[in-house]
């Protein structure tokens, strides 16, 4: 359980890091936090010829209030975003799901530019960016892309950065005021990957009634899944119990899940379904649901 | 390979060595420094064992490598007592057999620190929330979390004479 032997470079730059990715050509790896990436050195699932720390750059770590999204550095620990008020404000989903993220010591190291690039299935943060259509900013010997997370996971631990291209920051739109946000989650143990995650944030209308939702789950697919025909049906309804099972159905349905040692594709979406029923009931508490009703 | 140079202050004291870049922080502290508080167990973040205190957050030290750390500054369980005084999270434990083979101990020791500066008066499943991230096969947890409520009541009255 020790990593192999490579080469470090503590980058003093964005540029500087791009041209030590470019000069290793695919071999150079990007050291974040490294709360993924030291284990998979350690059981040597990962073994790049240099590793690029961006632990140096103060510049990519900070949380910023631009006018309709909120900018967070690609350096910002978890644990920064979990306790910001800024962020509890504007983007109230973020914080309920990272307290699912493992531990909060591992928060204390995590970045969310980290587990972006990373990009695990199971993960909290890329459901949520996908829930909530945010940009992915990365930076590359030519410059600064923005991709929408949509495009941004490909599939299994893969996304549409280049080799020499690092994330840089995530734009994430900022929830209306007074949107309902929940996370059920399913692991084994607290603080374990989930095995499915379901992610919610609902706006209500002045009557009540849904007037957007946004659903994505983790865990069900080799990349987040949006709830696309969930979020459909709910929009324009009142929340009541037959239109909250309905909507979880569709949730299950978009989903493609697999087999693994945690649990079959059948199981998954199955346990998907349950889920997200619970995880718009808690969005939607029961007072509010019988009133509407 | 490289080696290269680090420099961090383990429990108040200036260290230097050289490394290779793959050394993690848990085997620098043990290896080099000495502090063989610093339990490594299951070597890829799980266990909890080797947790230490990194810039004044804990962090694993498995997981971390030792030139990420260089110029931090790094605490482990030898730096929790005060000369020969145990910190009032050691005597509860001590107190209240809050361990047994004690190879736990130390990760839980520090993360349980950083619980009770957040969060003084910890309910039991706030607790044993945080206690989650570790992995005790000895004692069952509970002696554990007693002795952490016993420490947090102690912290609670010590803080409020300073007060």
């Amino acid at each position: 359980m020790k990593p192999a032997p490579l080469d470090y470079i503590r980058a003093t730059s964005v540029a500087h890091a791009v041209q030590v990715l470019a000069e290793n050509d695919g071999d150079g790896k990007v050291l974040a936090g490294g709360q993924s990436l030291v284990p998979l050195l350690a059981m040597r699932l990962s073994q790049p010829t240099v590793l690029v720390d961006l632990g140096g750059l103060g510049e990519l770590s900070y949380i910023r209030d631009e006018s309709g999204h909120v900018e967070i550095g690609a350096m910002v620990r978890a644990r920064t975003v979990e306790i910001s008020s800024l962020i509890a404000d504007a983007v109230p989903l973020l914080p309920v799901a990272l307290r699912h993220v493992g531990h909060v010591t591992i928060r204390n190291r995590g970045t969310v530019g980290g587990s972006t690039a990373h990009a695990d299935p199971a993960a909290e943060l890329p459901a949520v960016l996908r829930a909530l259509d945010a940009d992915v900013v990365v930076t590359g010997p030519s410059g600064s892309r923005t991709i929408g997370a949509a495009d941004f996971f490909q599939g299994f631990l893969t996304t549409a950065l280049a080799p020499d291209e690092i994330v840089t920051a995530l734009r994430v739109p900022k929830s209306a005021p007074g949107t309902r946000v929940a996370v059920q989650e399913f692991a084994r143990r607290h603080g374990d990957f989930a095995i499915v995650a379901v992610f919610a944030a609902v706006e209500l209308g002045a009557s009540g009634e849904i007037a957007a939702a946004r659903i994505a789950v983790a865990g069900a697919d080799q990349v987040p899944v949006r709830a696309a025909a969930a979020e459909e049906l709910l929009a324009g309804q009142d929340p009541s119990p037959a239109v909250l099972r309905a909507a979880a159905a569709e949730v299950a349905g978009a989903t493609r899940p697999f087999d693994d040692i945690h649990g079959t594709a059948d199981y998954r979406k199955k346990i998907t379904a349950v889920l997200a029923r619970r995880c718009l009931e808690q969005a939607l508490p029961t007072a509010e649901r019988s009133s509407a009703a | 390979m490289t080696s290269l140079d680090v420099t961090m202050t383990v429990n108040g004291r200036t260290v230097t060595g050289r490394v290779e870049a793959r050394r993690t922080l848990a085997d620098f502290l043990r290896k080099d420094c000495a502090a063989t508080g610093v339990h490594l167990g299951c070597e890829h973040g799980v266990c909890g064992a080797c947790t230490v205190v990194l810039d004044g957050c804990t962090a694993r030290s498995c997981c971390t490598l030792a030139v990420q750390a260089d110029g931090a500054e790094v605490m482990t369980v030898e730096g929790l007592a005060d000369g020969t005084d145990l910190h009032p999270l050691q005597e509860a434990f001590w107190a209240r057999h809050g361990l047994q083979c004690g190879f736990c101990t130390p990760g839980i020791l520090l993360t349980m620190r950083e619980l009770l500066a957040d969060n003084p008066d910890p309910s039991e499943e706030e607790i044993r929330e945080s206690l989650s991230g570790n992995i005790c096969r000895c004692t069952g947890y509970q002696f554990i979390v007693e002795a952490v409520k016993d420490a947090a009541a102690v912290l609670r009255a010590s803080s409020a004479d300073r007060g």
